[in-house]
């Protein structure tokens, strides 16, 4: 295993994972309480939530922050090795394996929901009319436009908006993938330029991503407009959420190519964005043809 | 190279709150598993003291619902999963020849997380005993079915929902640093097939949990958008289905239960060799038995749901991958009574546990697969058969096993051999009390006794007796193991530990000094 360095950094006590900790305790108080005192669900008289929540979002932020400058000063101080370099490496591919499995609990509802739940409340099987008794104006296709109030809603076809988000969205994977080559062969100049637009594009994609949603709501098509409706706005929404991520990953390391920290065998950060840069992208393509098109 | 790399041994508060090193996190591991084993354990008595005799006397039946669905919770997340967590922070670097897992700051996040997740849960108990108007804790059962949690849960259910978000996340990270540790930090020469069982055992946890813990951060995002934002995910009336919140949450639970279960046959095969003082039977066995129930984990989950009614293809399916599973299975269990087989047995504390696991976690295997069956698991299900079933396999198996790997490694962590009177007296009164606690429950099970009621027919009144008194017991006997912790990690009182402690074991762990220095390791050790 280790082939050129005998030892391994092991770094120093330090005190931000803890105060994350407290920030993520900051987070989910804060969370909870907001979100139980903005809908009327259950009884939560009072207003802290909100505050509670952007102070925890600060407080992560500022500790994350300081976290990674940590690692920063370690890299560019040198302390790294080729074994580190597999841990991190290593580190981030789980993590975003992590993340294809969230998508999938997504993902496998749609599917349960079209080809399980919808023919049955329609009375496939048994032949009960189950949703005579829930749901009136029910009718066994897919997508479920009648919402359960009686609302029509649209389907949100694949070849207006969604087709240009997925225009660019590939676009910028092959940008980003054009300033990797460049990274590694050491061209500062083209790697600027191509991730700089690599960010365009993606600040693209999240504005036709809101244009979308508002056209959504415009055509009645809400989150509680029925199954439709939650699945097409957790699962955008969670893509959605995702590409934002990712957009401040890759300004981040923007910001840090422009400050030379990268050389072309030590640009480990960078390539992480990259990866997740390339996972939002495929989680998108999945989101195309199964939420949009077919 | 080396001169970043001197640390000054922390000392104080510091030492705890931003350590890196593996053994510190281990301990904060083993150490808050214990506490939450006791208050989870203490939430039981509640549930077995309104149980003593029929009818009604303690608490009312929204309190005893609370008890046994946040004894779930905490057993389940606070107490078996950590606690298998500080035993890989602080064994596999020691016995993979590493200096630290891999990712040392986010270890410490891994583990500083908890507390802050379980003080949220807990104080949706604390204010449903103190506060004005008693709101409910969540009181819906660990498995949080819906409609219970989305449409009726209590308040206390959102916070119970962002506690949930935040185990998965520490368990996450954990996993994700155990495979970059076994992966990557490997002493030279120390291929995949020479890793001890228990860092292979880990290696495929760690691995579930990957893959399953974020499903169950789905689930319970699923959940509160469903009681907040409108969707309709487990609603018939939106379109969507009670049903699939069950699939999706087995999903989880089914690999979860592997999750709680396999570090223990890591821990059981180092054991017992040592003890029979012969090599582990059929290594290359357990490592692909292993493999497989990790792989059949994944193709089981409805089993849990066949009262529910499925189509007969998908009831046959499951219900012959779940046999399926006790293959390799028997498979383990085989090896483990072959190393016994002509072994020069001794029958130190941890053995004892190590064997009375293999007996006992047997008998919640066998039940298991009487569960397996369909029709029959149709009478059994939501009977006290099932709760006989799982525990046999979480208190005797898992738990017993985590007792056998204090004992066993309790001398490298402290510099001093256990207590051998109260480790004895621990053993055996848990040994007796388990059967008598949970035994019965099979047979009152049989007889139609209903899982999850604060009250039960009159018919069912001796052997709820009986359970209680070994309820009782077990609880009582924990005191002893606290009483052996308290004497070996803070009075250091006990016999002094050799390098080896037994006689001759198999393990890079057994290379270094009792107690292990702070620091193993530095430089990687060649294994031949």
């Amino acid at each position: 295993m280790a082939e050129k360095t005998t030892q391994y950094y092991v770094p120093a006590g330090s005190p931000w994972p803890v105060l994350a900790s407290v920030g993520l305790m900051l987070l989910a108080l804060g969370g909870a309480n907001f979100i139980q005192q903005s809908t009327d669900v259950v009884n939560n008289e009072g207003t802290f939530g909100g505050m509670l929540l952007a102070v925890g979002v600060i407080w992560m932020i500022g500790v994350l922050f300081m976290w990674w400058r940590d690692t920063v000063k370690e890299s560019i101080g040198g302390l790294h090795s080729d074994q580190m370099y597999r841990s991190y490496s290593q580190g981030m591919l789980w993590f975003i394996f992590s993340e294809v499995m969230f998508f999938s609990a997504f993902f496998g509802a749609m599917f349960y929901t079209r080809w399980l739940i919808v023919p049955w409340l329609g009375g496939a099987g048994t032949g009960a009319m189950t949703h005579e008794l829930l749901w009136p104006e029910f009718q066994a296709m897919w997508p479920v436009v009648t919402a359960p109030d009686g609302r029509v809603t649209a389907a949100m076809g694949a070849w207006g908006l969604p087709a240009v988000n997925t225009a660019l969205l590939l676009t910028s994977s092959i940008t980003l993938t054009i300033a990797h080559h460049a990274m590694v062969a050491n061209q500062r100049g083209k790697v600027i330029l191509f991730q700089a637009a690599t960010i365009a594009l993606a600040v693209a994609f999240l504005c036709c991503q809101v244009i979308e949603y508002i056209h959504a709501y415009d055509m009645g098509l809400t989150i509680d407009a029925g199954i439709y409706g939650s699945l097409f706005f957790m699962l955008t929404g969670f893509h959605g959420v995702h590409v934002f991520l990712g957009t401040i990953f890759l300004t981040v390391t923007f910001l840090r190519v422009l400050k030379g920290h990268y050389t072309p065998e030590n640009h480990f950060a960078w390539e992480a964005a990259a990866w997740y840069w390339h996972f939002v992208d495929v989680v998108w393509l999945f989101l195309f043809v199964t939420v949009y098109w077919l | 190279m080396s001169d970043h790399h001197e640390h000054h041994a922390p000392t104080g508060l510091k030492r705890w709150l931003f350590s890196t090193n593996h053994k510190d996190i281990g301990s904060l591991y083993l150490w808050f598993s214990f506490i939450m084993f006791l208050v989870g354990g203490l939430m039981a008595l509640v549930i077995r003291t309104e149980l003593l005799y029929p009818g009604m006397q303690v608490v009312d039946p929204d309190f005893f619902n609370q008890m046994t669905t946040v004894h779930g919770l905490v057993m389940v997340f606070g107490a078996v999963m950590p606690a298998f967590v500080g035993l890989a922070n602080w064994m596999i670097p020691l016995m993979i020849g590493a200096p630290d897992m891999a990712l040392p700051r986010m270890n410490n996040w891994s583990f500083w997380i908890l507390p802050a997740a379980f003080a949220l849960l807990l104080s949706s108990v604390v204010l449903s005993i103190f506060a004005d108007g008693n709101p409910p804790a969540p009181n819906f059962g660990w498995t949080f079915y819906a409609p219970l949690s989305s449409t009726y849960g209590p308040a206390s259910t959102d916070f119970f929902i962002l506690s949930v978000h935040m185990m998965g996340i520490s368990s996450i990270m954990g996993a994700i640093n155990v495979i970059v540790t076994v992966m990557n930090m490997r002493a030279p020469g120390m291929t995949m097939m020479k890793l001890p069982l228990f860092v292979w055992t880990w290696l495929i946890t760690a691995f579930l949990l990957i893959v399953v813990m974020p499903v169950l951060a789905g689930a319970v995002t699923m959940v509160l958008t469903d009681r907040h934002f409108g969707t309709s995910f487990f609603d018939a009336a939106g379109g969507g289905d009670p049903v699939l919140f069950q699939h999706i949450f087995w999903f989880f639970g089914h690999p979860e239960v592997y999750i709680m279960i396999l570090p223990a046959f890591g821990v059981v095969s180092a054991i017992i060799p040592t003890f029979a003082r012969k090599p582990l039977f059929g290594y290359a066995s357990m490592v692909y038995a292993t493999g497989s129930i990790a792989l059949l984990s994944f193709l089981v989950w409805a089993h849990h749901m066949f009262a529910v009614g499925m189509p007969l293809a998908g009831m046959l399916f499951f219900m012959y991958m779940t046999m399926l599973i006790s293959v390799p299975t028997g498979v383990k269990v085989f090896n483990w009574v072959a190393t016994m087989w002509r072994g020069s047995l001794t029958f130190e504390v941890p053995m004892k546990w190590a064997i009375s696991f293999v007996v006992l976690f047997t008998i919640g295997g066998l039940s298991g697969l009487m569960l397996a069956f369909t029709p029959a698991d149709i009478q059994y299900h939501d009977s006290y058969f099932v709760v006989a079933h799982f525990h046999y396999v979480l208190v005797p198996g898992a738990i017993f096993s985590m007792f056998a790997a204090v004992y066993y490694w309790l001398p490298k962590w402290t510099g001093v051999m256990y207590d051998r009177f109260w480790g004895e007296m621990h053993f055996w009164n848990s040994l007796l009390s388990v059967n008598l606690l949970f035994f019965p429950m099979h047979f009152v099970g049989l007889a139609g006794m209903p899982r999850r009621y604060a009250d039960y027919a009159l018919q069912f009144a001796d052997y709820n007796f009986w359970i209680s008194i070994g309820a009782f017991w077990f609880g009582i006997s924990q005191l002893f193991l606290l009483w052996v912790l308290i004497k070996a990690c803070f009075l250091k009182k006990g016999e002094k530990a050799t390098m080896e402690v037994w006689d001759n074991p198999e393990g890079l762990e057994w290379t270094v000094p009792s107690p292990a220095p702070h620091h193993t390791f530095d430089t990687p050790p060649i294994i031949k």
